[in-house]
């Protein structure tokens, strides 16, 4: 089956000013499986497939990271904020537990 | 309050029930829950509201000899018999039926043409369903006729029943009035799906109206039918949509246009901050004065077109100095119908004029629905749904609308529409264990008796068929339902018992809608009587004002 | 503090106590100013919005360095934590997670300071139906 997975979208206002912090919105398609399911059909269980860590970087300076557990819903969503010193970009980087690895950026104009 | 002959009274002349003496710069007329009943009807307020913790005994928590003590209204007065259930067949008989929009339509006009440049007319919602036109048209009959009565403001709960699309649909390309939600997002990245609010000009004076669906519409009905949206309280938004009309936008009063349910409002006045005015439905309270909470008024404005709120405020730069408020029973004898809406309302009604006339059956009693457990017409529609059915038992949604008819009166099919008309009609018949019809029965009552009103939806205790139980309200989930019975046998948890349903919430399902079923059922019976309710034995809420005596 | 190893043992916890040892070190949290915003009943259990803030200068000597997110009844009561720096200039956090039934959300913040707060909210799961 080739899953909807991967594809991450970043939400980020385009200009800031200096020193402001700023709300970064994202979006990934990915099935968080538990693990604890089981196939409708075949009755066997669903192995576990989740991402576990995300990374958001602003000039390659950390800003955050997160831990994820498989209680975070099917085609995650996050949001947090960066404060902003000077224009640039920031990257963000979903992994998971099968060697997935997934990353999107966005630039900020700061004035 | 002195009954006039029809017409007389919409003129302004001594004793009459509608005359308001002018008061301040500002008028909000306030409507809500009208239920799609274009045409005047009967409507039996509940003899049952109880009241829990803190709620227990005030408004709208409050029925009968309670409600007419409390608000000072002469027992016996047609107000009585606007606000109270008491000896209702009787007062039925003597004030003659009330809403409808060609009656509604005169007051609003005669409002505005008293007091002109400083009328806004707010209606809050559930507005599009109710009704077999408003289903057939997929609501657009209501919207019509809110457009021509002037509605300048909406909310929604039911309206977002006919689908996205649709709600999207009438709002671009029908509606001449702003449909507002604060609490309506979308589901990817959380943006509003709906402007708001609405900043009006009134009378030199910024109204600020804030819109607030029903925060529990994916919970309450089918969520397929809104698969995009989220929405919520969502208090920490509504604070700081106040604080942008009142900083940003230079609001003079901030008016939030409400489809909580009154006891999500009195909260929700609580914990937000510079809101001036609360125009609520949803709980369909008929309240004939405002509660208030810190500086906010809550107004919540009854149901089925029955009652039309008047709002005069005193507004000063910034701040509102003062108000008077009037509720205004629609006895539909003492108003002259508007002759430009009985025309769109013929001409809405004319294609389905012979369905909806079909007399299906007599019945020798009163039959309503609201209140907090199982009316006449719930009755009646488990006992059809048991008996077509091949059914143990049956339970039915706790809608607070559906109209009444009285003793003797014929039962239409436009009556079993009034009763049953939404989008997820089809009858169910499913096996479920003892413990499943426990749990699915304490879930619906902590929707209803939650002490904090943030965890209720508004709705009433589901109606059930062949079921006795007792409750007890003050308890927690788990504990309210006890003593269960089907068919006078106590109820086993494991064993299985076939219950027989609609309304289902779950999945989109093909099938007999339930008006086929019931008019089929009343066909067959020609005359019925309603010989025993389906209503739980109380506990825990002996003298509670909330229960008529 | 970034990029540490993932916690697997507080992930895999079953129980919140064990959880909260797991990834704090400690089950003792005092309450304290955390707001988190959920919706009281969910409306879909599968997808329950939560945004967890806390009032901080997020100054490199004062900030929030962690956010966890915990649901009490969950079979996995550790949702996901959030290691912030001074660079985040506001400690708020939101994601969508996960609920099987009627349960606490519960936040923990922990400062650079190694102080720990906490606030828990209800969150409702229903049958639904019904309706005014
Ligand atoms: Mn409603
Ligand atoms: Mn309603």
């Amino acid at each position: 089956m080739a899953e909807d997975i991967g594809n991450p979208k970043i939400r980020v206002q385009s200009s800031a000013k200096k020193g402001e912090a700023v709300q970064v919105r994202a979006l990934i398609l990915h099935p968080m499986e538990t693990g604890q399911r089981k196939d409708p059909k075949t009755g066997q269980a669903i192995p576990a497939h989740f991402i576990k860590t995300v990374t958001a970087e602003y000039n390659g300076k950390p800003v955050m990271t997160a831990d994820w557990g498989v209680g975070v819903s099917r085609n995650p969503f996050l949001s947090f904020y960066v404060r902003v010193e000077e224009s640039g970009t920031l990257k963000l980087t979903f992994a998971d537990d099968k060697g997935g690895s997934w990353s999107d950026e966005a630039k900020i104009q700061v004035s | 309050g002195v009954i006039r002959p029809a017409g007389a009274a919409a003129k302004k002349m001594p004793g009459d029930i509608y005359e308001v003496p002018t008061y301040g710069n500002v008028t909000l007329l306030h409507f809500t829950d009208t239920h799609a009943q274009l045409m005047p009807i009967y409507f039996r307020e509940p003899d049952t509201n109880i009241g829990v913790g803190q709620a227990r005994g005030k408004p709208p928590h409050l029925v009968g000899k309670a409600f007419l003590e409390h608000f000072k209204i002469r027992p016996n007065s047609i107000h009585s018999h606007a606000y109270t259930p008491i000896d209702f067949v009787e007062g039925a008989r003597k004030y003659g039926k009330v809403g409808g929009f060609a009656h509604l339509a005169t007051l609003v006009k005669r409002y505005r043409g008293e007091s002109p440049k400083r009328t806004l007319l707010l209606d809050g919602g559930d507005t599009w369903q109710g009704s077999g036109t408003a289903l057939w048209t997929k609501g657009l009959d209501m919207v019509q006729a809110c457009n021509q009565l002037g509605v300048d403001s909406m909310v929604g709960h039911w309206e977002f029943t006919l689908g996205q699309d649709r709600v999207k649909e009438l709002v671009e390309k029908e509606a001449k009035f702003d449909f507002l939600a604060q609490n309506i997002k979308d589901n990817e990245f959380g943006d509003p799906v709906f402007k708001p609010y609405a900043i009006k000009e009134v009378n030199g004076f910024r109204v600020a109206v804030i819109g607030q669906a029903f925060p529990f519409t994916p919970i309450a009905n089918p969520r397929y039918l809104i698969p995009d949206w989220s929405f919520g309280i969502q208090d920490q938004n509504m604070q700081a949509m106040v604080d942008k009309v009142r900083n940003d936008e230079k609001a003079d009063v901030v008016v939030v246009l409400s489809h909580n349910g009154m006891d999500v409002d009195l909260k929700m006045a609580e914990r937000v901050k510079g809101i001036d005015v609360i125009l609520g439905g949803h709980t369909h309270d008929a309240v004939p004065q405002p509660s208030i909470v810190g500086k906010t008024l809550v107004v919540n404005s009854g149901s089925n077109g029955k009652f039309l709120s008047r709002l005069d405020l005193d507004v000063a730069k910034g701040r509102v100095k003062g108000y008077k408020f009037t509720m205004l029973p629609i006895f539909s004898n003492l108003i002259k119908p508007d002759a430009e809406m009985a025309q769109l309302i013929e001409k809405i009604r004319a294609p389905y004029q012979d369905k909806l006339n079909e007399k299906l059956a007599v019945s020798e009693d009163l039959l309503y629905r609201r209140g907090n457990f199982n009316g006449t017409f719930d009755q009646l529609i488990v006992q059809a749904l048991m008996d077509m059915k091949n059914a143990e038992a049956a339970f039915s949604p706790g809608f607070r609308w559906g109209t009444t008819v009285l003793p003797g009166q014929p039962i239409t099919f436009e009556h079993v529409m009034d009763q049953t008309a939404l989008t997820y009609p089809v009858v169910t018949l499913n096996e479920f264990t003892g413990a499943q019809i426990k749990e699915i029965m304490e879930d619906v009552a902590d929707n209803l008796f939650n002490p904090d009103p943030y965890y209720q939806q508004g709705g009433d205790m589901v109606r059930v068929g062949g079921i006795e139980y007792t409750m007890d309200p003050t308890k927690t989930i788990g504990n309210r339902i006890q003593n269960l019975h089907i068919r006078g046998k106590a109820v086993e948890a494991d064993k299985k018992y076939k219950v027989a349903g609609w309304a289902s919430v779950g999945q989109p399902l093909e099938g007999e809608p339930i008006w086929d079923l019931v008019a089929k059922w009343l066909r067959e019976q020609k005359t019925v009587k309603v010989s025993k309710l389906n209503r739980p034995r109380l506990i825990g809420v002996e003298n509670n004002p909330g229960i008529m005596g | 503090v970034l990029a540490a190893e993932w916690p697997a043992a507080a992930f895999q916890a079953t129980k919140l106590d064990e959880a909260m040892k797991a990834a704090l070190g400690s089950t003792e949290v005092k309450d304290g100013p955390v707001q988190i915003k959920a919706p009281t009943i969910a409306e879909n259990g599968a997808v329950v919005p939560v945004t967890v803030t806390t009032d901080s200068p997020m100054t490199a000597d004062n900030y929030v360095s962690d956010i966890y997110i915990f649901v009490d009844n969950n079979p996995s009561p550790l949702i996901a934590s959030f290691h912030l720096t001074p660079m985040s200039g506001k400690a708020d956090v939101s994601t969508r997670i996960k609920m099987g039934k009627t349960s606490k959300v519960r936040a923990v913040v922990k400062t650079n300071k190694g102080e720990m707060f906490q606030a828990a909210n209800e969150v409702k799961v229903t049958i639904g139906g019904c309706g005014g």
